[in-house]
Protein backbone atom coordinates (compact mmCIF):
# COMPACT_ATOMS: atom_id res chain seq x y z
CA UNK A 1 0.00 0.00 0.00
CA UNK A 2 1.56 3.27 -1.12
CA UNK A 3 0.54 6.09 1.21
CA UNK A 4 1.22 9.83 0.83
CA UNK A 5 4.02 9.31 3.34
CA UNK A 6 5.93 7.30 0.74
CA UNK A 7 5.59 10.12 -1.75
CA UNK A 8 6.67 12.64 0.88
CA UNK A 9 9.76 10.55 1.65
CA UNK A 10 10.64 10.36 -2.06
CA UNK A 11 10.07 14.10 -2.30
CA UNK A 12 12.25 14.77 0.77
CA UNK A 13 15.06 12.62 -0.60
CA UNK A 14 14.95 14.37 -4.00
CA UNK A 15 14.85 17.74 -2.23
CA UNK A 16 17.92 16.90 -0.15
CA UNK A 17 19.82 15.68 -3.22
CA UNK A 18 19.11 19.07 -4.75
CA UNK A 19 20.27 20.86 -1.60
CA UNK A 20 23.48 18.79 -1.57
CA UNK A 21 24.03 19.85 -5.19
CA UNK A 22 23.59 23.51 -4.29
CA UNK A 23 25.87 23.19 -1.26
CA UNK A 24 28.68 21.10 -2.68
CA UNK A 25 29.10 21.87 -6.39
CA UNK A 26 30.89 24.97 -7.66
CA UNK A 27 29.68 24.91 -11.26
CA UNK A 28 26.77 27.35 -11.36
CA UNK A 29 25.02 25.45 -14.18
CA UNK A 30 24.92 22.33 -11.98
CA UNK A 31 23.61 24.47 -9.13
CA UNK A 32 20.74 25.69 -11.32
CA UNK A 33 19.97 22.08 -12.28
CA UNK A 34 19.88 21.19 -8.57
CA UNK A 35 17.31 23.96 -8.07
CA UNK A 36 15.21 22.34 -10.79
CA UNK A 37 15.43 19.06 -8.87
CA UNK A 38 14.21 20.86 -5.73
CA UNK A 39 11.23 22.32 -7.61
CA UNK A 40 10.42 18.84 -8.96
CA UNK A 41 10.41 17.48 -5.41
CA UNK A 42 7.85 20.13 -4.47
CA UNK A 43 5.74 19.19 -7.49
CA UNK A 44 5.75 15.50 -6.51
CA UNK A 45 4.35 16.48 -3.11
CA UNK A 46 1.63 18.64 -4.63
CA UNK A 47 0.52 15.99 -7.12
CA UNK A 48 0.62 13.20 -4.53
CA UNK A 49 -1.78 15.06 -2.24
CA UNK A 50 -3.92 16.12 -5.19
CA UNK A 51 -4.28 12.46 -6.06
CA UNK A 52 -4.97 11.50 -2.46
CA UNK A 53 -7.69 14.12 -1.97
CA UNK A 54 -9.25 13.48 -5.39
CA UNK A 55 -9.10 17.16 -6.26
CA UNK A 56 -7.00 18.69 -9.02
CA UNK A 57 -6.13 21.96 -7.27
CA UNK A 58 -2.70 20.57 -6.37
CA UNK A 59 -2.03 19.99 -10.04
CA UNK A 60 -3.00 23.60 -10.79
CA UNK A 61 -0.37 24.75 -8.30
CA UNK A 62 2.15 22.35 -9.85
CA UNK A 63 1.50 24.09 -13.20
CA UNK A 64 2.28 27.43 -11.53
CA UNK A 65 5.50 25.97 -10.06
CA UNK A 66 6.51 24.81 -13.55
CA UNK A 67 5.85 28.31 -14.94
CA UNK A 68 8.00 29.89 -12.22
CA UNK A 69 10.73 27.29 -12.86
CA UNK A 70 10.73 28.16 -16.56
CA UNK A 71 11.03 31.88 -15.78
CA UNK A 72 13.80 31.20 -13.27
CA UNK A 73 15.74 29.06 -15.74
CA UNK A 74 15.52 31.72 -18.47
CA UNK A 75 16.68 34.59 -16.25
CA UNK A 76 19.28 32.48 -14.45
CA UNK A 77 20.87 31.23 -17.65
CA UNK A 78 20.88 34.81 -18.97
CA UNK A 79 22.80 35.83 -15.85
CA UNK A 80 25.23 32.93 -16.37
CA UNK A 81 25.90 34.03 -19.96
CA UNK A 82 26.39 37.67 -18.94
CA UNK A 83 28.74 36.62 -16.14
CA UNK A 84 30.69 34.27 -18.39
CA UNK A 85 31.23 37.06 -20.93
CA UNK A 86 32.79 39.24 -18.25
CA UNK A 87 34.86 36.74 -16.25
CA UNK A 88 35.34 33.68 -18.51
CA UNK A 89 34.30 31.30 -15.75
CA UNK A 90 31.23 29.65 -14.22
CA UNK A 91 32.85 28.98 -10.85
CA UNK A 92 30.72 30.50 -8.10
CA UNK A 93 33.76 30.94 -5.86
CA UNK A 94 34.84 33.69 -8.26
CA UNK A 95 31.43 35.41 -8.11
CA UNK A 96 32.35 37.64 -5.20
CA UNK A 97 31.83 41.11 -6.64
CA UNK A 98 28.97 41.93 -4.27
CA UNK A 99 30.21 39.88 -1.33
CA UNK A 100 30.24 41.65 1.97
CA UNK B 1 0.84 -4.57 -5.40
CA UNK B 2 1.36 -3.36 -8.95
CA UNK B 3 1.26 0.22 -7.72
CA UNK B 4 3.93 -0.57 -5.13
CA UNK B 5 6.24 -2.13 -7.72
CA UNK B 6 5.77 0.81 -10.08
CA UNK B 7 6.33 3.33 -7.28
CA UNK B 8 9.53 1.74 -5.98
CA UNK B 9 10.96 1.29 -9.49
CA UNK B 10 10.23 4.90 -10.43
CA UNK B 11 11.52 6.19 -7.08
CA UNK B 12 14.77 4.25 -7.51
CA UNK B 13 15.27 5.66 -11.01
CA UNK B 14 14.38 9.23 -9.96
CA UNK B 15 16.75 9.24 -6.99
CA UNK B 16 19.51 7.43 -8.88
CA UNK B 17 19.46 9.87 -11.79
CA UNK B 18 19.23 12.82 -9.38
CA UNK B 19 22.41 11.62 -7.66
CA UNK B 20 24.07 11.28 -11.06
CA UNK B 21 22.99 14.84 -12.02
CA UNK B 22 24.61 16.21 -8.89
CA UNK B 23 27.75 14.06 -8.91
CA UNK B 24 28.80 13.78 -12.59
CA UNK B 25 31.94 15.69 -13.54
CA UNK B 26 30.94 16.40 -17.16
CA UNK B 27 28.26 19.10 -17.34
CA UNK B 28 26.77 17.77 -20.61
CA UNK B 29 26.28 14.33 -19.05
CA UNK B 30 24.68 16.02 -16.07
CA UNK B 31 22.12 17.73 -18.35
CA UNK B 32 21.33 14.43 -20.08
CA UNK B 33 20.77 12.70 -16.73
CA UNK B 34 18.47 15.60 -15.84
CA UNK B 35 16.32 14.78 -18.92
CA UNK B 36 16.00 11.16 -17.81
CA UNK B 37 15.13 12.26 -14.28
CA UNK B 38 12.36 14.55 -15.57
CA UNK B 39 10.96 11.75 -17.74
CA UNK B 40 10.75 9.40 -14.77
CA UNK B 41 9.05 12.13 -12.72
CA UNK B 42 6.53 12.41 -15.59
CA UNK B 43 5.94 8.66 -15.33
CA UNK B 44 5.32 9.13 -11.60
CA UNK B 45 2.67 11.75 -12.46
CA UNK B 46 0.95 9.20 -14.69
CA UNK B 47 0.98 6.78 -11.75
CA UNK B 48 -0.63 9.52 -9.63
CA UNK B 49 -3.47 9.95 -12.17
CA UNK B 50 -2.25 13.35 -13.43
CA UNK B 51 -1.77 12.79 -17.17
CA UNK B 52 -2.03 16.49 -18.07
CA UNK B 53 0.82 17.39 -15.74
CA UNK B 54 2.87 14.45 -17.06
CA UNK B 55 2.58 15.83 -20.60
CA UNK B 56 3.42 19.36 -19.37
CA UNK B 57 6.44 17.94 -17.55
CA UNK B 58 7.72 16.28 -20.71
CA UNK B 59 7.02 19.30 -22.93
CA UNK B 60 8.19 22.13 -20.66
CA UNK B 61 10.88 20.50 -18.53
CA UNK B 62 12.36 17.74 -20.66
CA UNK B 63 11.70 19.58 -23.91
CA UNK B 64 12.11 23.27 -23.14
CA UNK B 65 14.12 23.99 -20.02
CA UNK B 66 16.68 21.26 -20.62
CA UNK B 67 17.31 22.44 -24.18
CA UNK B 68 17.96 25.89 -22.69
CA UNK B 69 20.49 24.33 -20.29
CA UNK B 70 22.15 22.42 -23.13
CA UNK B 71 22.49 25.62 -25.18
CA UNK B 72 24.14 27.41 -22.26
CA UNK B 73 26.49 24.48 -21.59
CA UNK B 74 27.51 24.50 -25.25
CA UNK B 75 27.89 28.31 -25.35
CA UNK B 76 29.97 28.42 -22.19
CA UNK B 77 33.27 26.95 -23.30
CA UNK B 78 34.85 25.65 -20.11
CA UNK B 79 38.59 25.99 -20.48
CA UNK B 80 38.98 25.93 -16.71
CA UNK B 81 36.63 23.39 -15.11
CA UNK B 82 35.15 24.96 -11.97
CA UNK B 83 35.71 21.93 -9.77
CA UNK B 84 39.45 21.80 -10.49
CA UNK B 85 40.58 24.42 -8.02
CA UNK B 86 38.86 24.78 -4.71
CA UNK B 87 38.65 27.97 -2.74
CA UNK B 88 40.20 27.31 0.67
CA UNK B 89 37.42 28.97 2.64
CA UNK B 90 34.74 26.75 1.07
CA UNK B 91 33.49 23.96 3.31
CA UNK B 92 31.88 21.44 0.97
CA UNK B 93 32.20 18.57 3.43
CA UNK B 94 30.32 20.56 6.07
CA UNK B 95 27.48 21.31 3.61
CA UNK B 96 27.28 17.64 2.60
CA UNK B 97 27.25 16.50 6.22
CA UNK B 98 24.52 18.94 7.24
CA UNK B 99 22.34 17.98 4.24
CA UNK B 100 22.68 14.27 5.01
CA UNK B 101 21.81 14.97 8.65
CA UNK B 102 18.61 16.79 7.65
CA UNK B 103 17.73 13.96 5.23
CA UNK B 104 18.17 11.34 7.97
CA UNK B 105 16.00 13.43 10.26
CA UNK B 106 13.24 13.63 7.63
CA UNK B 107 13.49 9.88 6.94
CA UNK B 108 13.25 9.15 10.67
CA UNK B 109 10.11 11.29 10.98
CA UNK B 110 8.60 9.77 7.84
CA UNK B 111 9.57 6.25 8.88
CA UNK B 112 7.56 6.64 12.07
CA UNK B 113 4.64 7.81 9.92
CA UNK B 114 4.87 4.76 7.64
CA UNK B 115 4.77 2.21 10.45
CA UNK B 116 2.04 3.89 12.46
CA UNK B 117 -1.56 3.06 11.76
CA UNK B 118 -2.36 4.55 8.39
CA UNK B 119 -4.96 7.25 8.69
CA UNK B 120 -6.51 8.20 5.39
CA UNK B 121 -5.81 11.80 4.44
CA UNK B 122 -8.95 13.82 4.06
CA UNK B 123 -9.49 17.44 3.13
CA UNK B 124 -10.37 19.81 5.95
CA UNK B 125 -12.92 21.46 3.69
CA UNK B 126 -14.60 19.11 1.23
CA UNK B 127 -13.85 20.08 -2.34
CA UNK B 128 -16.77 21.59 -4.23
CA UNK B 129 -17.95 19.38 -7.08
CA UNK B 130 -16.77 20.45 -10.51
CA UNK B 131 -19.01 20.71 -13.54
CA UNK B 132 -16.55 18.93 -15.80
CA UNK B 133 -14.97 15.49 -15.71
CA UNK B 134 -11.58 14.38 -16.93
CA UNK B 135 -8.19 15.46 -15.62
CA UNK B 136 -7.27 18.03 -18.26
CA UNK B 137 -10.75 19.55 -18.27
CA UNK B 138 -10.73 19.92 -14.50
CA UNK B 139 -7.28 21.56 -14.44
CA UNK B 140 -8.32 23.95 -17.19
CA UNK B 141 -11.62 24.73 -15.50
CA UNK B 142 -9.88 25.60 -12.23
CA UNK B 143 -7.22 27.66 -14.04
CA UNK B 144 -9.83 29.78 -15.80
CA UNK B 145 -12.26 30.22 -12.90
CA UNK B 146 -10.89 30.13 -9.34
CA UNK B 147 -7.25 30.74 -10.30
CA UNK B 148 -7.70 33.24 -13.11
CA UNK B 149 -5.76 36.05 -11.38
CA UNK B 150 -2.75 33.82 -10.51
CA UNK B 151 -2.86 32.52 -14.08
CA UNK B 152 -2.62 36.04 -15.48
CA UNK B 153 0.15 36.91 -13.02
CA UNK B 154 2.07 33.80 -14.12
CA UNK B 155 1.74 34.83 -17.76
CA UNK B 156 3.00 38.33 -16.86
CA UNK B 157 5.91 36.75 -14.96
CA UNK B 158 6.84 34.71 -18.03
CA UNK B 159 6.71 37.82 -20.22
CA UNK B 160 8.93 39.77 -17.83
CA UNK B 161 11.34 36.82 -17.56
CA UNK B 162 11.54 36.61 -21.36
CA UNK B 163 12.35 40.31 -21.68
CA UNK B 164 14.84 40.05 -18.81
CA UNK B 165 16.60 37.06 -20.36
CA UNK B 166 16.93 38.89 -23.69
CA UNK B 167 18.31 42.02 -21.99
CA UNK B 168 20.77 39.98 -19.92
CA UNK B 169 22.03 37.77 -22.72
CA UNK B 170 22.34 40.47 -25.40
CA UNK B 171 25.81 41.98 -25.71
CA UNK B 172 24.64 45.56 -26.03
CA UNK B 173 21.19 46.93 -26.63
Amino acid sequence: MITPTHYMLLSAALFMIGVVGVMVRRNIIIIFMSIELILNAVNINLVAFSSQLHHVVGQVFAVFVIAVAAAEAAVGLGIILAFYRNKETVNIDEMNLMRW
Amino acid sequence: MGEAIAFYTLAAFILGFAVLVVSTKDTVHSVLFLVLDFLFVAALYVLLAAPFLAVIQVLVYAGGIVVLYLFVVMLVNLKRPPEAHQAPQRRSKLGLGLSVAVLLELVAIGGIGVYETVRPVTAAVPAPPMPVSGNTEQVGWLLYTSYLIPFEIASMLLLVAMIGAIVLAKREL
